[in-house]
Parts: structure tokens; C-alpha cells; sequence
């Protein structure tokens, strides 16, 4: 099984959609190379455009383009893909409800060495609670293929999460994904463990530590936080009854949130959120995966704290 | 501190590009390229008089202050206080590692002479400018120091600063330009070119001057320059050379954000040292 990392898959599609026929172009802020568009521009010239280090302009431009009747994907590293120009994603993008898709890359705490400046942990809260905004949060290359199909063919904004963390594979070429989606992962009936991108292996290794203690989790992988897969997620819970989430990213606002929203309202269920509730540091990816307990035993250890 | 001449901050550049290497190896990970181009722009203000501050205070706010906007270029500014003794060795050996004060970008809570976490593009220069504008208020002779890069002048943002520390005459600030015409994905006059960067500057109010950015005297000079100049923000474009001094890094746009090797650091190590004979054989013959 290869190890590869979800943003390995964003040029390539690109570069697949112009061969079908869509109308795609990239615009990025002087990291093609990094998130993958430049495999976009190398193989079908004039179809990506580079900006130079201006992410508000990289938005803008993306959101003009968009009024040509092109579908526009934006690149950049997550932190400063949604956070430098999220004025630009609010207020031109989402208000004015473009075709643009938000997909930067090198999301979350295994972005690594970089630090905290480099590490986005609030992208998923933000770009949320935008009004016509969709968030998609692919869990290994395969989801990240579907994920950009997904973005790519249906109309309006999209945020995709992708990430530089090279990840176990979980799908097969057949995934589709979905909107919404979440999908059983592992059967079980003592929890449900709801991840989602990076997280999604180490929730699916934290079930098989649990089996060795007796516990048999559920894993779900909530692709789809936004629109949530409402009726997946009623269904596990209501039938496990306990519901641990875990995404590298904030608790505050994140897709655990997105998860306790809905239950809070339609079925109140005990939950624990694993993720982030600091900034970030600088270590390597998997390093700083198991120092913040979002690594397979600290999935395994939330989830036996949360049913003792 | 004794302020040293020229021929010795020339010896300090060279000690900074070696633990730049050698720190850089040992993370793996991190930005050879703009560190070693701003190596001598580094050892001229922290060594050669181009700053005033107290060395033995770290994060001493009764001094000039200095930010370093281009925060991916954090070696060189690690290596500079590691010379300084801010830094010890093992602190720099454990670059970008877990609990390190070396984080992959400059981080005021656990480095000391950092004034403000870095990294994200394009902010060091509103934040010098807020620096300089409170300094001016409280009537202090201190200077404000930022070191930014060329492709980093993409950033809007950095215009909106430089409108305003020029409509607010903020002449105790300098920027640095470290125009090495190089960025990520190739050379800035490909990407979006800045155009004629002196005459813009010119025209947004900021006093100028162009030097080579490896001449240490040359950028003595400009900084003593800039402290004469009243009533105007003073900026000098460093004409530099992307990985200065490692000749395989050299102007190349791969090694921006590429640790090398061991085999690689070896040879840049050895070409490092052969400089410093030469420059030891000049400091003698001075
Ligand atoms: C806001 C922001 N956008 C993008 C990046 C990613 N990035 C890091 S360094 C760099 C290129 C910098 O080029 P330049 O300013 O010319 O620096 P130098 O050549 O001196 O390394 C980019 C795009 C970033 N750190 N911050
Ligand atoms: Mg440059």
C-alpha cells in the first residue's frame, strides 16, 4: 500500500477535468509547484494562472474568471489560502455565490516543521460558517480525486482541505464520495469514532488498539462536513450511542462542532472532540500527530476517557 | 560590542552561511536559499555597527528593533544570534524539532530577540511601521529595521504600508530589500514582475538607494546613509544573489525550500571554508 499525501491528487484531476471537456482553470499565489497546480500548467499551457504571493488577489482574479464561465480552483497553502484573503472568499466569492473552488493545500498540524504560521487549524471553522460555501475534507488521494470531481461539477463555491501528509490509503478507485457523505469505515457498537481527512487512518488503527480492549468502535469518515451527512451520522450515533470526533484541526468550529450542531438539535448524545485546542509547532507531521494525541493511541485513549 | 570593520562582519557573514548549513542539515527541512542571500545584510546590521543594540539584552526594547518580514529566512537570523550568544548549540541543532526555540519560523514566545511571530508574508513591514510611529510619539532616537524579500513585495499589503510610513514621515525606519529576483515558483520578473522597484518606491514617498547586497561595506554605508536623511522612510534594494556562497545553490529557485544532504552539506561546508581562508588571509593583510 502506498502512502500518498491528498494534495498529490489536485493538478493531476485538474488536468483529467480539461481532458473531459470542463472548462478549468487554476489560479495560485506562487506555490504551484507546492499544492500541484503546476502539473495543471505544464500539461495544458494558459490554464493556470500565477499571481505571485498575493492571495487577495489570487481570490479576486479567481472570482473574475469565474464571470468568464470558467470553473477557477485556487491553490496556496490553507493558512494563507483562506485566512489572507477571507474577505475575498466572504464577501466576493460567497456572497456573489461563484463558481470558485477554494483548494489550497497543506492543511492542518502535519503540515510540520513549518510551525505555527504555517499550520491551519481554523480553515475548516471558517469556511463553514460562510453562507453557500460547501467543505469537503478528503481522507486519503483517492477521496481527494473524488472530492475535486465533486467540486469541480457542481455549481458554486467549494472549500476542498487538502494536505502534505503523506496518508494510508482507505478507498479504492471506485469512491465517489458524495454531497453529502459519510461513510462506515468499521462496523461496531460500543462508539462512534466520526474523523475526518488524516485522521480517518488513525481513527480506523485507534478501532483496532480499542478491539484488543474489548471496546468495538465504529469509524466513520465524515467527508462531507458541510452539507453534513445528517442521516449517516443520526444512524451511528443513535446506534452506538457515544460519539468521539477527531480531525486536525480546532474543536472550536471544526467538524467535531459541525457534529455536536447537529446532535445537539436532533439527537443529544455524549461526545468528545479530539483536535486541536492551541497553535501548533514546529516537528515533523507524524511527530506532532502523536504530541497533540491525534495519532492512533491518542484516539484510543480519548475514546476509552470519553466511555469510562 | 566592538563594531567590527568591514574585512571581520565579511568573516561573520561567512561563520553565519556555515551554521546556516549546518543547522539546516541537521533539520532536514527549512530555506537555504534566502537565508544565505541575506547573510551579509544580517552580519552588517547585528555585527557591524548597522544596528544599535545591547548585546548582552536580548529582546531589549530600549534599542533599535529589527523584524525580519521574510520569516522563512529564520537560519540566518538564528545563526546571527547564536553568534551573539542568544542561542546556544544545541538550540540551533534542533531547528524545526519538537520544543526547539528554533521553530521553522521566528517565534517571539520562545526565542528571544524576536518581536513578532513570522512567517506569513508581507506583514513585517506594517509592523516596523507601527514600531517606527510609536517610537516617533514617544520622542525615542531608536530605528526600526525590516528585512524583507522581493517576491514577499507581491503582497498588497506591504503597499498599503509603504503609503503609510511615508504620509507619516517615518524616517527612524529603514527596509531592507532582499531583491535576489527569485520566489518559489521561478524568478520574480516571471511571475509578476515588481517592474521598476526604485522609481514606484520613489514615487510612494520612501527615500531610496540601490547597492549590492554582498558588498558589507556597501551596506554600511547605505544604513549610515539612511540615518541622515530626515523626514522621508528610507529603503535599500540589496541586489542579491539567491544561496550567495554555496555555488550549487546559487541562484536557483530549488533550493529555496530544500535542506541538502549530508554528501551536499560536506560540499558546501568545504566551499565555505575555502572562502574563509581567503577572507582570513585578507583580514591579515589588512
Ligand atoms: C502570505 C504568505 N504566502 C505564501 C507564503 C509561502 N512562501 C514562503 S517563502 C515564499 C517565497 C518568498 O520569496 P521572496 O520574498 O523573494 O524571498 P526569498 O527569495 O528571499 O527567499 C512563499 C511564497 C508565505 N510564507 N506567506
Ligand atoms: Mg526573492
Amino acid at each position: 500500500m502506498t502512502n500518498r499525501a491528498t494534495r498529490e491528487a489536485y493538478g493531476e484531476t485538474l488536468v483529467e477535468l480539461v481532458g473531459e471537456g470542463l472548462n478549468v482553470v487554476a489560479v495560485d499565489a506562487d506555490l504551484a509547484g507546492s499544492t500541484t497546480t503546476g502539473k495543471l500548467g505544464a500539461a495544458c499551457p494558459g490554464r493556470l494562472v500565477d499571481v505571485g504571493i498575493a492571495e487577495q488577489d489570487m481570490v479576486g482574479v479567481a472570482a473574475g474568471l469565474s464571470l468568464t464561465g470558467r470553473i477557477v480552483f485556487t491553490g496556496s497553502f490553507a493558512v494563507f489560502g483562506t485566512g489572507r484573503c477571507y474577505d475575498q472568499i466572504r464577501n466576493t466569492v460567497c456572497d456573489s455565490d461563484l463558481d470558485v473552488k477554494v483548494c489550497p493545500t497543506h492543511s492542518g498540524i502535519t503540515v510540520g516543521e513549518d510551525g505555527a504560521t504555517h499550520q491551519s487549524l481554523e480553515d475548516i471553522g471558517m469556511m463553514r460558517a460562510l453562507p453557500n460555501m460547501r467543505v469537503l475534507v478528503p481522507a486519503d488521494y483517492r477521496a481527494a480525486k473524488a472530492a475535486i470531481r465533486i467540486a469541480a461539477t457542481n455549481e458554486g463555491p467549494f472549500y476542498v482541505r487538502l494536505g502534505r501528509h503523506k496518508v494510508p490509503e482507505v478507498y479504492d478507485e471506485s469512491f465517489e464520495g458524495g454531497l453529502p457523505y459519510a461513510g462506515v469505515l468499521r462496523v461496531g457498537s460500543d462508539v462512534t469514532i466520526a474523523a475526518c481527512g488524516v485522521e480517518v487512518a488513525q481513527a480506523l488503527a485507534a478501532a483496532d488498539l480499542l478491539e484488543r480492549k474489548g471496546i468495538d468502535a465504529e469509524v466513520l469518515d465524515v467527508f462531507s462536513v458541510k452539507p453534513l451527512d445528517e442521516d449517516a451520522i443520526l444512524a451511528s450515533a443513535g446506534k452506538t450511542g457515544h460519539v468521539v470526533t477527531c480531525e486536525e484541526h480546532t474543536v472550536r468550529g471544526g467538524m467535531g462542532s459541525a457534529v455536536a450542531e447537529l446532535l445537539s438539535e436532533r439527537l443529544p448524545t455524549p461526545m468528545s472532540l479530539v483536535g486541536m485546542r492551541t497553535f501548533g509547532t514546529s516537528a515533523p507531521g507524524d511527530v506532532l500527530l502523536h504530541h497533540f494525541g491525534l495519532d492512533a493511541g491518542g484516539i484510543a485513549a480519548a475514546v476509552e476517557r470519553h466511555l469510562a | 560590542m566592538r563594531v567590527r570593520t568591514t574585512a571581520e562582519v565579511r568573516l561573520v557573514a561567512n561563520d553565519l552561511r556555515r551554521d546556516i548549513i549546518r543547522m539546516l542539515e541537521a533539520s532536514s527541512s527549512g530555506h537555504p536559499g534566502g537565508s544565505l542571500s541575506a547573510a551579509d545584510i544580517m552580519a552588517e546590521l547585528w555585527f557591524g555597527g548597522g544596528m544599535d543594540f545591547d548585546p548582552s539584552n536580548p529582546g531589549d526594547r530600549t534599542h533599535d528593533r529589527f523584524l525580519l518580514s521574510k520569516g522563512h529566512a529564520a537560519p540566518a537570523l538564528y545563526a546571527a544570534f547564536y553568534e551573539l550568544g542568544w542561542l546556544g548549540e544545541e538550540d540551533v541543532m534542533s531547528l524545526r524539532q519538537l520544543g526547539s526555540r528554533c521553530q521553522g519560523h521566528p517565534d517571539n514566545k520562545v526565542c528571544p530577540g524576536v518581536e513578532a511571530c513570522a512567517g506569513s508574508l508581507g506583514q513585517g513591514l506594517s509592523i516596523a511601521s507601527g514600531l517606527a510611529l510609536g517610537l516617533k510619539a514617544d520622542d525615542s532616537p531608536r530605528r526600526v529595521y525590516v528585512l524583507c524579500g522581493d517576491g514577499e513585495m507581491q503582497e498588497g499589503s506591504n503597499w498599503e504600508a509603504l503609503m503609510f510610513a511615508a504620509h507619516h514621515g517615518l524616517d527612524n525606519l529603514t527596509m531592507l530589500l532582499d531583491f535576489n529576483d527569485l520566489q518559489i515558483d521561478g524568478h520574480v520578473t516571471d511571475v509578476c514582475s515588481l517592474g521598476d522597484i526604485e522609481a514606484k518606491l520613489g514615487a510612494f514617498g520612501w527615500s531610496v538607494q540601490t547597492i549590492d547586497g554582498h558588498d558589507v561595506g556597501a551596506v554600511h554605508l547605505a544604513l549610515e546613509r539612511a540615518k541622515d536623511a530626515a523626514g522621508r522612510p528610507h529603503a535599500i534594494v540589496c541586489k542579491t544573489v539567491k544561496g550567495k556562497g554555496v555555488s550549487f545553490m546559487e541562484g536557483q529557485a530549488g533550493w529555496h525550500g530544500k535542506a541538502p544532504s549530508h554528501v551536499e552539506a560536506a560540499a558546501a561546508l568545504s566551499e565555505l571554508e575555502a572562502e574563509r581562508a581567503r577572507l582570513d588571509q585578507e583580514v591579515c593583510d589588512d
